[in-house]
């Protein structure tokens, strides 16, 4: 039995669908990257992951235990954590604040303040700071750090990079390390495929919805992820 | 001389209408809900503290004591029941369903205790008649010194509840952003209900300050609703706390000053403060003084 099971999740925004029947496995410890244009219904099924979205169709398990219908807040509880794209941290709060108030399920794991604020070391001197002033790197770790104090067994990270200067970028990336030096299963979205399949142990690239390639990082090739990743060989055959 | 004492009483009236504003005030900051119903679920307070003065001849003080768990619960389970269920359909359900309650509880209040008028007062004891005469010309009452005291201890107590507790902490995550404090592991529905039972509690300590200053009708809600809906406009629109117990004091003081000029001017000094702080560019005094910051509890826009 696998840790994270997707059985035809279907995602839809009204009436377009957005994730057409994706099915996929994951194992405990395992470090999935998701990559693929805009659009193509990445962010959709991490936020159907978390239960910010609910899915039209299929199911979603986790330690085989049904979870399609679960509200988001409980799934909190059980361990899935979401990096929301745009970091959507609380602006009036403080950094500590923002920390503070994801802290749950404080037996599971062992992430605490203490423990975050030494992963992310550039949030000491931020504590007591108005999470609005951050620049967006800091506001990047804040958000990865407020997910962590919910002690996640599952981690889904959305855009990390994006919008971020090549120093943030690095230094954000630094801190991930630590993360997945704990074993936590983490999902990836990121632009960035080179520093996303560096990280990845296995790289699914999306394309209107659906599940195109699937591979080890280093198996890749630049070639077949470009093809993959704008649909070329796709198009050649659907107007063949 | 006679100014300073008008001053001080529209500050002292001021404490009862922060009571009255901070329920109200704490529901738009955390909902957006406005509730039409506050003014006539802080009387349907003063009419249970009534009641159990007809039954038992107790300092109304002690019949807050079950009263106010009571009203909480009812905030609690009004909000689990009614409000969640009609913030789910846009902006201007909840405001339809709270007019709705609050012509049934009038209606409901008169058809339980009639038409007639009532007061708390007269079982308050020497409370409402004793003063501390400062000069010939300035005394403070002694209700209206507690009022006023009241009012800065619920502020007070709000405020260190909202920023030590993980409770508080939680109710400011959910009224920024909802949707993203249910993705870090907050039960919004719950915080929610939390927020209308303490607005409601604080309204029940409203119901009592009116029974004992004045008198109350099945009618009287609409009124304090005023006062409280202007004390909140006055003090910015939920943008800080204490905005509204200072929106109180402004209101206050202008009817205080008002009726000195000419008696028939209380009420209207009043409106006429809270019309130039709507037309005024920036509206609200707490907005003036720290800029044109959107309302603390207003998602963020481009996050």
């Amino acid at each position: 039995m696998s840790f994270l099971e997707l059985e035809d999740l279907t995602l839809r925004h009204g009436l377009l669908e957005a994730v057409h029947g994706v099915s996929l496995e994951l194992g405990e410890g395992e470090v999935l990257a998701l990559v693929g244009a805009n659009g193509a219904g990445k962010t959709t099924l991490l936020r159907g992951l978390a239960g910010a979205h609910r899915p039209a169709a299929g199911r979603i398990l986790l330690d085989g235990r049904d979870i399609t219908r679960m509200p988001a807040y409980k799934r909190v509880h059980i361990g899935i954590a979401l990096v929301p794209e745009g970091r959507r941290l609380f602006a009036n709060l403080t950094v500590e604040e923002n920390l503070r108030v994801a802290a749950c399920n404080p037996g599971r794991g062992h992430w605490t303040l203490e423990r975050v604020l030494e992963a992310f070391p550039m949030l000491g001197p931020l504590r007591r700071q108005r999470a609005a002033t951050l620049s967006g790197g800091e506001q990047q770790a804040t958000a990865i750090g407020r997910a962590l104090m919910t002690n996640p067994r599952l981690l889904l990270l959305d855009e990390v990079s994006l919008g971020l200067a090549p120093i943030a970028i690095e230094a954000v990336y630094a801190s991930l390390k630590a993360v997945l030096a704990e074993g936590t299963t983490v999902l990836l979205v990121d632009q960035d495929f080179t520093r996303a399949a560096a990280i990845a142990h296995r790289v699914v690239c999306m394309l209107e919805g659906r599940f195109v390639l699937e591979g080890k990082g280093s198996e890749l090739t630049r070639e077949q992820i470009t093809e993959a990743y704008f649909g070329l060989g796709r198009t050649v055959e659907t107007t063949a | 001389m006679n100014w300073v004492n008008d001053v001080i009483q529209g500050i002292l009236l001021g404490g009862y209408y922060g009571i009255i504003a901070c329920g109200l005030a704490l529901m738009f900051g955390v909902m957006r809900i406005i509730n039409l119903a506050h003014g006539d679920i802080a009387v349907l307070g003063a009419f249970l503290m009534y009641l159990l003065l007809q039954h038992w001849s107790v300092s109304p003080f002690i019949a807050l004591l079950p009263v106010l768990p009571t009203m909480i619960l009812f905030g609690y389970v009004l909000q689990r029941l009614v409000l969640q269920r009609s913030l789910r359909a846009g902006i201007l359900t909840p405001l339809l369903a709270t007019f709705g309650l609050s012509i049934v509880i009038q209606n409901a209040l008169e058809q339980s205790f009639g038409p007639d008028v009532q007061s708390l007062g007269g079982q308050a004891g020497s409370l409402v008649t004793a003063a501390w005469r400062i000069n010939s010309q300035i005394s403070i009452s002694a209700l209206g010194g507690l009022t006023f005291g009241a009012a800065v201890a619920v502020y007070a107590a709000l405020q260190l509840y909202l920023s030590r507790t993980p409770s508080g902490r939680q109710m400011r995550a959910s009224a920024e952003d909802p949707d993203t404090a249910e993705l870090v592991g907050i039960n919004s529905r719950a915080v929610y209900a939390r927020a209308t039972a303490i607005a409601i509690g604080i309204a029940t300590l409203g119901g009592l300050a009116l029974a004992l200053r004045s008198t109350f009708s099945s009618y009287s809600g609409p009124d304090q609703l005023i006062f409280a809906f202007e004390a909140v406009v006055i003090g910015g629109l939920g943008s800080s706390l204490w905005g509204a117990l200072l929106g109180g004091i402004v209101l206050g003081v202008a009817q205080t000053i008002g009726s000195q000029i000419n008696p028939e001017w209380s009420v209207l000094s009043g409106h006429i403060v809270f019309l130039l702080v709507l037309i005024s560019p920036r509206g609200g005094l707490l907005t003036l003084r720290s800029g044109r910051r959107a309302p603390a509890s207003l998602p963020q826009a481009g996050t």
